[in-house]
């Protein structure tokens, strides 16, 4: 399935993983976006990698290796400077720090994890779209239990269709139920 | 109604006249029914609901510039306000209004204690009987409220869902289709819903029972709070419980089963606690109840804190029927009205230096 950009909605070109201290990060970004955070430059041949990112594990061996802190690209907060405040700084924060807050409001809320409940009338799509992600998440589920490979095969293929994540359908089952059960103002 | 009907005083300080018995601790603030008493106002004070939305589009308030601030304050006074606002929107602009007035406003019960000592672009929509309030700009860009006395949040949240989808229609609100309505707190995203009651629960101190009162708030993941709410202290057995799970269940059943099961639970320890007093010895309680009177009627320096201690007594006299003659309405108005900038507005004290003329202003009112 085509990533998308962590900073808008098209498809991430450029992709990079940072293990530290045993922890993995993962940034996918336009090419626009990439040039933006000086993970590659407008070459005359096209977009290319920069120089000190090729060169980066040389690079790293000659000077103490820094960590990069992933900050939403809208308001500049950080995971750690959101923590510290006990506030978001803008409402793409959600996005771009889904996992983390997610895990975070998970804990606060007693184990909720998916809204339920009124909705601004400009997110009806997203709130159907999410609805039906749902739902095929749980009945992929149900037919890799049955062991129906085949239906299990067009499913994921709706499934990712979609947008969503397989690894999704999985990880989190008490979302699904969750969010059909919903209320619509 | 349109911005262009408001009356708005944009800049201009709260309305110098005295505060009434319209508060919102009154019983005469919002009567659904004018002919009956609140709702089991005999425990509960007053009902508050509250609502967090953001704008898309813009950072929160604390990463946002002033002039940011500034374009969202103008951005939600343009907005269409309907439900209890029909009557007229008093908008102020608290940055520009004096600190006795927005001590006013927080005593009120219609702004925060920490939007009372921001220094950002902020204000704040009243509506004519003081019913709802919109804030701009306090930790999220709008937090609209309701409150009623005695136990109504059932029909406070019509009210609330009626307000908030006419405000959708002017403005776009920060939406995830996993975490709900964007809240700059992210333990607050979902529904954004915020439900409380101020509880009265003398009967319970009094027995020294209250730890029933934390034992099930823990239970069932409330949060206790003070006499003005978040980072206040309890005062004379006034205690405001409130929701905190925000995510995860519908508005409407947040609302109903703290309507219909928790806060009617709290009602039944106390009621219980109340009936325990009287059988146990009614005597003593009456000498409690009238010797609270006595002070009062008789004082000549009242601190806050004594003051809504024996107010909360004489309360617990007339909710039980054995002080007949001071009525609950007067005595919840005299809970609003002993404090400082109520004080101070009234009388003409100097706040803070005011224990003089709140033994007064007391002894006159319960003569």
């Amino acid at each position: 399935m085509q990533r998308l950009c962590d900073c808008c909605s098209n498809p991430a070109t450029v992709h990079e993983t940072l293990v530290e201290n045993g922890v993995k990060t993962e940034v996918h970004l336009c090419a626009e976006h990439a040039v933006e955070r000086g993970l590659i430059v407008p070459g005359p041949h096209g977009p290319a990698l920069v120089v000190a990112k090729l060169l980066q594990g040389q690079l790293s061996a000659q000077q103490p290796a820094r960590r990069a802190v992933k900050t939403c690209p809208t308001c500049g907060s950080s995971m750690q400077s959101i923590r510290e405040a006990g506030l978001a700084g803008c409402p793409l924060c959600y996005r771009h720090f889904e996992e983390e807050l997610g895990a975070l409001i998970n804990r606060a809320q007693g184990g909720a994890t998916v809204h339920v409940g009124r909705h601004p009338a400009h997110a009806a799509e997203l709130v159907d779209r999410a609805a039906l992600r749902n739902k095929l998440a749980r009945e992929l589920r149900e037919a890799v239990s049955r062991e129906e490979y085949e239906r299990a095969a067009k499913i994921r293929d709706r499934l990712q269709a979609l947008g969503g994540q397989v690894s999704d359908a999985f990880a989190e089952p008490d979302a699904c139920g969750a969010e059909e059960g919903g209320t619509s103002p | 109604m349109t911005p262009s009907e408001s009356n708005s005083t944009d800049g201009v300080p709260m309305n110098p006249t005295p505060p009434s018995a319209s508060s919102p601790h009154a019983s005469r603030l919002v009567h659904f029914d004018d002919t009956q008493p609140p709702p089991d106002a005999d425990c509960v004070l007053s009902s508050r609901i509250r609502l967090a939305r953001n704008l898309l589009g813009f950072h929160f308030v604390n990463k946002a510039s002033p002039p940011m601030l500034a374009d969202v304050v103008h951005r939600v006074q343009s907005a269409r306000f309907s439900g209890p606002f029909a009557g007229g929107v008093r908008w102020v602009n608290v940055q520009a209004t004096a600190p006795a007035d927005r001590l006013l406003l927080f005593e009120r019960n219609l702004i925060s204690r920490p939007f009372v000592e921001a220094q950002h672009p902020r204000g704040v929509a009243i509506s004519s009987d003081e019913s709802a309030s919109v804030m701009v700009n306090e930790e999220d860009h709008l937090r609209l409220q309701m409150l009623a006395p005695g136990l109504q949040l059932v029909a406070l949240a019509e009210r609330m869902f009626a307000l908030d989808a006419e405000l959708e229609h002017s403005l776009e609100f920060a939406f995830h289709p996993r975490f709900g309505y964007l809240t700059a707190c992210p333990t607050n995203v979902g529904t954004g819903i915020r439900v409380s009651a101020m509880l009265h629960l003398p009967a319970l101190r009094m027995l020294e029972e209250l730890d029933k009162v934390q034992r099930a708030a823990k239970d069932l993941h409330l949060a206790v709070r003070g006499f003005h709410g978040e980072g206040t202290d309890a005062l004379g057995d006034f205690f405001q419980v409130s929701n905190q799970v925000t995510l995860g269940r519908s508005e409407i059943d947040i609302v109903a089963e703290f309507n219909g099961v928790i806060v009617p639970r709290f009602i039944a320890y106390e009621r219980a606690a109340r009936t325990a007093l009287l059988e146990r010895d009614a005597e003593a309680l009456d000498d409690r109840i009238y010797r609270a009177l006595g002070i009062l009627r008789t004082c000549r320096l009242l601190t806050l804190d004594e003051a809504i201690k024996f107010l909360s007594r004489l309360r617990l006299g007339a909710a039980t029927g054995r002080l007949t003659e001071v009525p609950l309405t007067l005595i919840d108005r005299l809970l609003l009205e002993v404090q400082p900038a109520h004080l101070s507005r009234t009388t003409g004290c100097e706040l803070g230096a005011d224990r003089a003329a709140r033994a007064e202003f007391v002894r006159r009112s319960l003569r």
